[in-house]
């Protein structure tokens, strides 16, 4: 979203530089517990009104999970799983969706632009809008599905962790809201150990395979989950079960990238060619029309 | 609530039950997972859906709308069979032991003293056997055949748990989980706490709902101790406000109650509010009510009232029915009785039962004001949507007021939670445009009919010219101004026995203690007394200290009566005034006074040897499993059907539905029958919204953009209703055309033998605001009242649905 001069950056996309550190930061996390969340979209509301995001009003479209997906303008979003358990009785699953923010986050190894994605030294990942081309690698390289691509400026969105408040030394809009202590935000160490005592509580109570999920696959991520079924996270809306980052991506950031940037360097050569042969491409009223009405009303949606 | 919000989290068990609070109250819902996270406490719901609450609980038992008191009753059976009871509580501090009157009697679903010609009781026989010196009878061995306990043992002995999962459709071992678990704080040391709200209220039988579960409590010894009490979660931000204040049509502040017309003088008036104790040395605090009445008489009329004129009896309205209740209002304007209507922070439209009556009322009157900060459905009833409101304004000639009021954020002020907290809040912005707040619109209009009436005299002047109005800005008075008035002062020196000065003229009391029935001291509302003190604004304290982290923060805001943060905490501790919790007590007896984290409820004196019971504002002192002739159905609450219900009452047919609720001659044809509607329906709030406000809030129309029904995934099967599919929902009152949601979490119950669908309508959508339009769910709702409070019963009624083509737009 913004590029934060109070936060140091552990690294940066498409740029083999590690930018200089001036201060030790710890790791920070949101921790997530399910077990105690009662779907009330405080942390979506929140949300909005301090990213000041206003998406569409959507249709209903029979489920409280609403809009119904994540998009330019909806960061975070919860989703709701009715789910029945191995004894048969129901248990109505609740999932703040949103960027996990990953130790190795797939979309800044996917990110072909120089600093369009990167991450801060306390482990939040965030998206540098300046610096964006919308190409929309991101979108492939993340295992959860979070980034969207705006139709109005081409460029991607998602949770930004709060960067900005965090960087004052405030927790993120969700955590602040939420009523029931289901967000908590600290170090990572300290959402590790509250998570430690909940799962505890959780074994006494019958959830025997309760705990934490902060996937290896992804070196571990910023935002973990309580979840009361740790050993089956899919049954929380597709929450994946061992996500890491597509092969595809791990092969881009190897012998792919060469070619892809000849590729992009002839792209560039044919563009200069046409424009000496063929002039410049106008800008037509339908154009100017078309991006009128992708701003009006409809945000970045 | 009997105790705080933060208080919650000392429970051990926790019942939501008649309401979803993880819904409704998000916020205060907290405190449930704080006992859950932090004191290991169990959390169950008993709920026709499986809610949000739900989602969290450890315990769901499913339950059929509007059978609690038969879900309840059979818990009341299960403790007394399993000797699941707290008996020294029960033994000392309720009415267990006192003997009733030989006349009285229960049979076939009609206590004695029942009328067919009148439809009503004559309930002298749900009385105490008194004897000769005047008090109530009583056997502590609880062997006499007509003492309260065995009363009570044999009106539940119907109630076996196969009768329970019979009536209300809750599988049988789910009942007995939920009994086990209430019967777990019957040790002295442990508690339930209950957390209700409208899901009790709004039925026919909507107080015996919520008196069901307090003699539960009672039965437990959990009311006046930590972690325990009957918490009623209230709607509104300044709703109990409403209460205390005295907004319903019978009652005055402080829960004075309004003289009927055959109080024809001050002394007849007084006979039937001497609250004389029914047992030796009890306090009977009401007794003092008179002091609050002549003061509240010298804040209203100052100068004019006085002992010569009865305090100006004379100058108040007379009742000449029980009350003029909305419903009763209503029904009056649908019969061109009333013409006139001034509508303040109020939308009936949307709010009230069965949409078309109302709108037609509406339609009748010559004149409407509303006021109110958003253009509401009701201020636009004249408005054609088609379906959603098939008005013609051709046809109407209402001439319609819109007045627009600055909103809470707008203004000064105080609001009264649920925990009878009065937290004074800051005007944070101007209001927008013309918009002024209500104190300033309600002057106006005061001042110009004070102007008319001085000019032109009129039948009876004299209340609204004597009317006392000393104000800085008479056309604007200020909130402190109001506040202070409330709390009251005295208008004389007063002086105490001794001849010492106690209040100098003009002084702020600092409580209700101080009040006189002389004429000296003058108070709006009795136990508001104490907030606004020569100490200053006790209501914007924001002191948030908390003696053993307890939950009480006494130093925080004001909480009436007397900033008691538990009521009826001398019930925290036993008969010699040991706290039944020594972990977590109230107060305790030291030797010489009560002692402890609260004001005590009960005179800081009194030996627990003179045996003085906690429940002081009972003439009996104790808390009543029979509760005598206090409520207009019976001493005990007994199951009986909704006024829609798609069966006969299992226990007494004959007598199916409450005799005494109320229903309106002319309503009886908009009532359903199970053949053509054969579904049970209820109604509900969603968290993402506020009742119709936040529909106008861009933000909760994201959330939650349309009005939906949801239906189980059996029923929707054989209706071919697929999710997301648009249905017809009909009532005999009406349709409504709305989206499905297609859920796991309502499942078919078998009633009686018969499987049994329930449909849930969230109530949030209109014709005005952001979201998008909606009918409304009391387009389907029944115009049928509680027996004693005429709160509309919204929960359970009959409908049908039927899969449906797209309404044209």
């Amino acid at each position: 979203m913004a590029n934060l001069q109070s936060l140091d950056i552990l690294r940066s996309s498409a740029s083999t530089e590690t930018p200089s550190r001036i201060r030790e930061q710890p790791e920070v996390a949101k921790l997530i517990d399910v077990s105690r969340c009662i779907g009330c979209k405080a942390c979506q509301a929140a949300c909005m009104e301090w990213n000041d995001l206003r998406p569409e009003m959507e249709d209903f479209t029979g489920v409280y999970d609403n809009p119904s997906d994540l998009n330019p303008s909806t960061w975070t979003l919860m989703r709701f799983t009715e789910w029945e358990n191995e004894a048969g009785n129901l248990e109505w699953l609740i999932r703040k969706d949103g960027c996990m923010h990953c130790s190795d986050p797939g979309c800044l190894k996917a990110c072909p632009s120089p600093g369009a994605i990167v991450q801060y030294s306390n482990g939040i990942v965030d998206f540098v809008s300046e610096n964006c081309i919308g190409c929309g690698y991101c979108v492939k390289g993340c295992p959860f599905n979070i980034p969207r691509i705006s139709t109005a400026d081409s460029k991607a969105y998602k949770c930004t962790l709060c960067s900005d408040r965090v960087a004052v030394g405030q927790a993120p809009a969700c955590a602040k809201a939420c009523p029931t202590g289901a967000i908590q935000f600290g170090s990572k160490s300290d959402m590790q150990e509250l998570a430690h005592e909940r799962i505890i509580d959780l074994n006494e109570r019958g959830f025997k395979q309760a705990g934490l999920y902060d996937p290896e696959g992804v070196g571990g991520t910023h935002v973990m989950y309580v979840l009361h079924h740790a050993d089956k996270p899919q049954i929380y809306a597709n929450l994946p079960d061992k996500p890491h980052i597509s092969r595809l991506v791990q092969l881009w950031k190897g012998m792919f990238k060469p070619i892809a940037l000849a590729g992009l360097a002839f792209t560039a050569v044919a563009g200069f060619f046409h424009y000496v042969v063929a002039g410049p491409n106008e800008v037509q009223p339908e154009d100017e029309e078309h991006g009128r009405k992708a701003l009006d009303g409809k945000d970045r949606a | 609530m009997t105790n705080t919000w933060q208080d919650i989290k000392n429970a051990n068990v926790i019942v939501v039950m008649g309401g979803n609070a993880a819904e409704a109250h998000p916020c205060g819902f907290k405190w449930a997972i704080e006992a859950k996270v932090h004191n290991k406490a169990k959390l169950v719901v008993v709920d026709p859906r499986f809610t949000r609450t739900a989602s969290v609980a450890d315990l769901y038992a499913p339950i059929r709308p509007g059978t609690d008191i038969a879900f309840l009753l059979g818990v009341i059976r299960y403790l007394l069979e399993n000797d699941a009871i707290q008996h020294e509580y029960v033994r000392a501090f309720t009415n267990a032991s006192l003997i009733v009157k030989e006349s009285y009697g229960f049979t076939d679903g009609l206590f004695s003293g029942w009328s067919t010609d009148k439809q009503d009781y004559d309930r002298a026989s749900w009385a105490y056997d008194v004897g000769e010196d005047g008090f109530a009878k009583s056997d502590p061995t609880f062997q006499h055949p007509n003492c309260v306990m065995n009363l009570l043992k044999a009106h539940v002995a119907r109630y076996t748990p196969e009768m329970v999962s019979r009536i209300c459709g809750t599988p049988k071992d789910a009942f007995l989980q939920v009994c086990a678990l209430f019967a777990s704080t019957s040790a002295p040391d442990k508690a339930l706490t209950s957390m209700y709200a409208l899901g009790w209220t709004q039925h026919s039988v909507g107080s015996q709902n919520v008196r069901a579960m307090a003699m539960v409590q009672l039965l437990l010894g959990n009311i006046g101790v930590a972690g325990g009490g009957m918490n009623a979660l209230r709607g509104h931000s300044n709703i109990q406000g409403l209460t205390d204040i005295g907004l319903l049509s019978n009652l005055m502040p402080g829960y004075l109650t309004l003289g009927r017309d055959f109080d024809t003088s001050f002394e007849e008036y007084m006979k039937t509010r001497l609250f004389k104790p029914q047992r030796a040395g009890q306090t009977s605090y009401w007794q003092n009510y008179k002091k609050f009445f002549v003061s509240f008489q010298k804040s209203v009329y100052g100068a004019a009232a006085t002992a010569e004129n009865d305090w100006a009896y004379d100058y108040l309205p007379k009742l000449d029915v029980p009350g003029y209740d909305i419903l009763r209002a209503f029904d009056m304007m649908h019969n061109g009785k009333i013409n006139g209507y001034i509508c303040q922070g109020f939308n009936p439209l949307q709010s009230f039962p069965n949409k078309k009556k109302i709108r037609a009322a509406l339609g009748k009157l010559k004149f409407l004001v509303v006021m109110d900060p958003l253009e509401t459905e009701t201020a636009k009833f004249f408005e054609n949507h088609g379906d959603k409101n098939p008005s013609d304004p051709s046809k109407i000639s209402t001439e319609v007021f819109m007045l627009p009021t600055s909103c809470f954020a707008e203004e000064d002020g105080s609001l009264t939670n649920s925990s009878r907290w009065i937290q004074w809040h800051w005007k944070a912005a101007e209001p927008p445009g013309e918009a002024k707040p209500d104190i300033a619109i309600m002057s106006g209009i005061y001042s110009r009919m004070k102007a008319m009436y001085a000019k032109d005299g009129g039948a009876f002047p004299d209340p609204i010219l004597n009317l006392t109005w000393n104000y800085t800005n008479p056309d604007s008075p200020g909130p402190d101004e109001i506040a202070k008035e409330i709390n009251g002062r005295a208008l004389q020196e007063v002086k105490d026995a001794s001849g010492a000065v106690t209040l100098r003229a003009g002084q702020l009391l600092d409580g209700f203690a101080q009040l006189r029935d002389d004429g000296s001291t003058a108070c709006g509302c009795w136990i508001y007394s104490g907030m606004w003190t020569e100490r200053g604004n006790i209501m914007a304290r924001r002191d948030a200290t908390d003696p053993r982290e307890q939950g009480l923060a006494p130093n925080w805001a004001f909480a009436w009566p007397a900033n008691r943060r538990i009521m009826y905490n001398r019930a925290s501790a036993d008969a010699n005034g040991k706290p039944w919790n020594p972990k977590k007590p109230l107060i305790a007896w030291n030797g010489s006074k009560w002692d402890g984290i609260d004001v005590p409820d009960f005179a800081p004196t009194s030996n627990p040897s003179a045996g003085v019971s906690p429940f002081i504002m009972n003439q009996d002192g104790l808390g009543r499993l029979f509760t005598l002739a206090a409520l207009r159905e019976g001493p005990f609450p007994e199951h009986y059907e909704p006024m829609e219900s798609p069966v006969l009452n299992s226990l007494h047919p004959k007598v199916s539905a409450n005799p005494m609720t109320r229903v309106f001659p002319g309503d009886r044809a908009d009532f359903g029958t199970v053949d053509k509607f054969p579904f049970v329906a209820t109604t509900y709030r969603l968290t993402e919204h506020f009742h119709y406000w936040t529909k106008h809030a861009k933000i909760n129309a994201i959330l939650q953009p349309e009005e939906f029904i949801e239906i189980g995934e059996v029923l929707a099967k054989e209706k071919g209703i697929a999710n997301g599919d648009w249905v017809r929902l009909s009532s005999q009152r009406g349709f409504v055309i709305v989206k499905a949601c297609v859920t796991k979490r309502l499942k078919p119950m078998t009633v009686d033998g018969k499987q049994t669908h329930t449909i849930g309508f969230p109530i949030h959508w209109g014709f005005t605001g952001s979201a998008k339009k909606g009918f409304g769910a009391n387009t389907l709702t029944p115009f049928v009242g509680d027996a004693n409070t005429e709160t509309p019963e919204f929960k359970a009624f009959l409908v049908n649905v039927e899969k449906t083509n797209p309404p044209v737009a």
